[in-house]
């Protein structure tokens, strides 16, 4: 066992490879390695941010779906009423149309009937007039009992 | 018979020494130096006559080798590396940092840029210099005979110039830390201000070598175990491999194969244990415990 120079040349390179390793081994890799695990915490992180994401998006759904079935619920009870509404003011006014066409049939049939009664009354007059020349066997002067007549036709 | 298997055995237990002979010192061959030469070792006696003054070029060619295909491999997965699907290279390469780095936060609790590159180095080289142990003994040292070297000891880790070169440069990160973390005042308190304390001035002081004692005792034996722990397993390890080598060529596999898969243990053992040695004494240069 002969100690010699040795154990200082091995000193020197023990102490070289020591200073490389830990100028051009070590942090390079170690630098990987934490940037590997950051990347992996991010993953997972965001990962978890997206199911989180996706349930409040569920959620969102869920809401905008019950909501859409509350307007289409009211917009179809406002069309109902609506309907109604104009059902009943079509009702109405087919009402107040038969009203007034019965009115008119009125007017009409009172009109007629004035007008049926002056040609009645004015033939009932000629005929008077005739039955009463008869009677009388002579002619009536019309134009001199005109005023008679009239008021006789007035009465009828 | 016996002659030539501790031939053969010193044989594989001796570094390819490069070092400094002294004046007037007679080479194996009967010449005599005329001046301080420096040359290869041509025998056992040559490498150690040349005291300190030597370089095991096979240990320090071998560690190096390893300690640069460990780096190559790492700096080319660090230079493609990607946050997003790793490949092959870089997932073994971030098991292996992440293995490491896990290890030392269990461990060291304070913010430190150097003890888990540090433990990376160690543990990775360290197993890559035990890993020689398992090529056959006589393969690389047969190859290297025929390129004309005449010995070759192909596991760093069994060289205790190895171990220890380690070890010491890890003592010394210990003493800088400690003075860095505690100030000089601090360390020094730490040696000789416990663990005998009292509250009589007097009897502190005459405490302060019984506590020198003890605490550097326990100082220095950290290095020295942290390199003695490795280089005895390895050591004992390559020795065995050596000794069911004598075997009759057609029985070693009975011995070695079991041996080999129980050395991939000790081998992953050992580096583990030098680099969590390594995190617990720096850990503890850090932590102002008293």
């Amino acid at each position: 066992m002969n100690i010699n120079l040795t154990m200082i040349g091995q000193a020197i390179a023990f102490f070289i490879f020591v200073v490389f390793c830990m100028k051009y081994v070590w942090p390079p890799i170690m630098a990987a390695l934490q940037e590997r695990q950051k990347k992996i915490a991010d993953g997972l992180a965001a990962s978890d941010r997206a199911s989180r994401d996706l349930e409040l998006a569920q959620e969102k759904s869920a809401q905008e779906l019950r909501e859409a079935k509350q307007q289409a619920a009211g917009l179809i009870e406002q069309a109902n009423k609506r309907a109604a509404q104009i059902v009943e003011a079509s009702k109405d006014d087919a009402r107040k149309e038969g009203q007034k066409l019965i009115e008119q049939a009125r007017a009409e049939i009172e009109q007629e009937r004035n007008q049926a009664r002056d040609a009645l009354r004015a033939e009932v007059a000629a005929i008077a007039v005739a039955g009463a020349e008869k009677i009388l066997e002579t002619s009536v002067d019309a134009s001199k009992h005109n005023e008679m007549l009239d008021k006789l036709a007035a009465e009828l | 018979m016996a002659g030539s298997a501790s031939e053969y055995i010193q044989h594989h237990l001796q570094n390819l020494t490069y070092g400094k002979l002294p004046a007037g010192y007679e080479r194996a061959d009967g010449t005599v130096l005329q001046e301080a030469q420096w040359t290869m070792a041509h025998n056992a006696a040559e490498a150690s006559d040349m005291g300190f003054m030597a370089l095991h070029v096979d240990s320090l060619g071998w560690s190096v080798a390893l300690g640069v295909i460990f780096l190559f491999i790492f700096r080319l997965a660090a230079k493609r590396v990607t946050s997003g699907q790793p490949g092959g290279l870089q997932n073994f390469v971030e098991v292996m940092i992440e293995f490491v780095d896990n290890s030392v936060k269990e461990t060291f609790h304070g913010r430190n840029k150097v003890i888990a590159p540090l433990a990376l180095t160690i543990f990775c080289w360290v197993f890559l210099m035990n890993l020689m142990d398992l090529v056959p003994v006589d393969f690389l040292p047969q190859l290297f005979h025929l390129m004309g070297l005449e010995y070759m000891k192909v596991v760093p880790t069994t060289d205790v110039n190895v171990t220890l070169g380690m070890s010491l440069s890890v003592f010394a990160l210990i003493i800088y830390y400690s003075v860095k973390v505690k100030g000089v005042g601090g360390f020094l308190g730490e040696l000789t201000l416990h663990p005998f304390s009292s509250d009589n001035l007097f009897l502190k002081i005459l405490l302060v070598p019984v506590n020198f004692l003890l605490e550097g005792v326990s100082l220095l034996a950290k290095p020295v175990s942290l390199a003695l722990r490795l280089f005895g397993n390895l050591y004992a390890g390559e020795l065995i491999f050596i000794l069911i080598a004598l075997l009759p060529f057609w029985a070693q596999w009975t011995l070695s194969v079991p041996w080999a898969i129980f050395h991939i243990l000790i081998i992953t053992l050992q580096a583990f244990i030098f680099m969590m040695l390594t995190i617990v004494y720096l850990s503890m240069a850090h932590e102002d415990t008293h």
